[in-house]
């Protein structure tokens, strides 16, 4: 086996393994909405599961753990406008005092 | 007829090739709007005087299949551009193949969600979580069924490339794998927004 054929068997194991680590997070996930959690915690800890599960897809399946810069900087400025979006919605939600819908 | 420049060579001031900086910024206007309709969520949810959870209306245990399909369609896509790597074009269709079937299975359980809604007559226009439970995941779904079809090109006519233009060929399914991993991505986060909150 060659040292690419050697990377390229590395990087199998890599997907298979991230693969198993997805799935035991949405079991997890799951498991822990069944366990009755406050709210706010319940939230949180959902949230934080799928940030992980989410960042292991882009790290390792979109192979940005190994990306060149421009693209890092391309994903900062979404980041940011993204952040800017948010920023102007939270003025308006709160300038209007909460809207009520039912 | 002149060729797109730098599809399969590296641009020197980028660093990577166009289709790669093409997809990426693609992928920064799907963010954007994925991000307004979760923003959508949040003030909605934020604003209402009562919401349901989710499990009380949706099936958990069907979306945890559909969750875990969708992951393995993300395996299966990576692994079919690995074949290619190693330059097995068998083993790319079936992965490719694979890929497809699954994108298939998850649009044919979310149907049958659907349908199982509709059929206690639950419609977007029922509730505002209704609502927005319908606009988040048919966006998703559409993301889907663009996939499936552009997938579906790579595994049938579109695969004559491999044998004209391999290397070009090969980046051309790394970029489709960037957009079904973010597609992937993003029902990673609906999945416990909508049915476990």
């Amino acid at each position: 086996m060659n040292a690419t054929a050697q990377n390229i068997g590395d990087h199998t194991r890599t997907y298979l393994m991230v693969f198993g680590v997805l799935a035991v997070l949405t079991v997890v996930t799951v498991a822990v909405g069944y366990l009755s959690l406050p709210i706010g915690l319940g939230i949180t800890i959902a949230l934080i599961i799928a940030t992980v599960k989410g960042s292991l897809v882009a790290a390792v399946f979109m192979h940005l753990a190994s990306e060149v810069k421009p693209i890092y900087w391309l994903l900062l400025m979404t980041l940011f406008f993204l952040l800017v979006m948010f920023v102007l919605f939270i003025g308006a939600f709160l300038d209007q005092g909460g809207t009520h819908v039912s | 007829m002149e060729m797109i420049p730098y599809t399969v060579e590296i641009r020197e001031d980028t660093g990577v090739n166009n289709a790669k900086l093409g997809i990426w910024l693609f992928l920064a206007s799907e963010v954007m709007l994925f991000g307004g309709m979760f923003s959508a969520y949040i003030f909605l949810r934020l604003g209402a005087v009562s919401w349901p959870e989710g499990s009380s209306l949706l099936s958990v245990p069907i979306a945890t299949f559909n969750t875990l399909v969708l992951i393995g369609s993300s395996v299966t896509m990576v692994l079919s551009w690995v074949a290619l790597v190693e330059n097995n074009f068998a083993k790319y269709r079936r992965y490719l193949g694979l890929t497809i079937l699954l994108a298939l299975l998850f649009l044919v359980v979310k149907g049958f969600e659907y349908n199982e809604k509709f059929s206690h007559d639950l419609y977007p226009a029922t509730s505002t979580f209704l609502a927005i439970y319908f606009t988040l995941t048919g966006l998703h779904a559409l993301h889907i069924i663009g996939g499936v079809i552009v997938n579906s090109y790579f595994w049938g006519p579109g695969s004559k490339m491999w044998s004209s233009d391999p290397q070009r060929f090969t980046n051309r399914i790394e970029v489709a794998g960037l957009y079904w991993h973010f597609v992937d991505l993003v029902w990673i986060f609906l999945f416990p927004v909508l049915y476990l909150m």
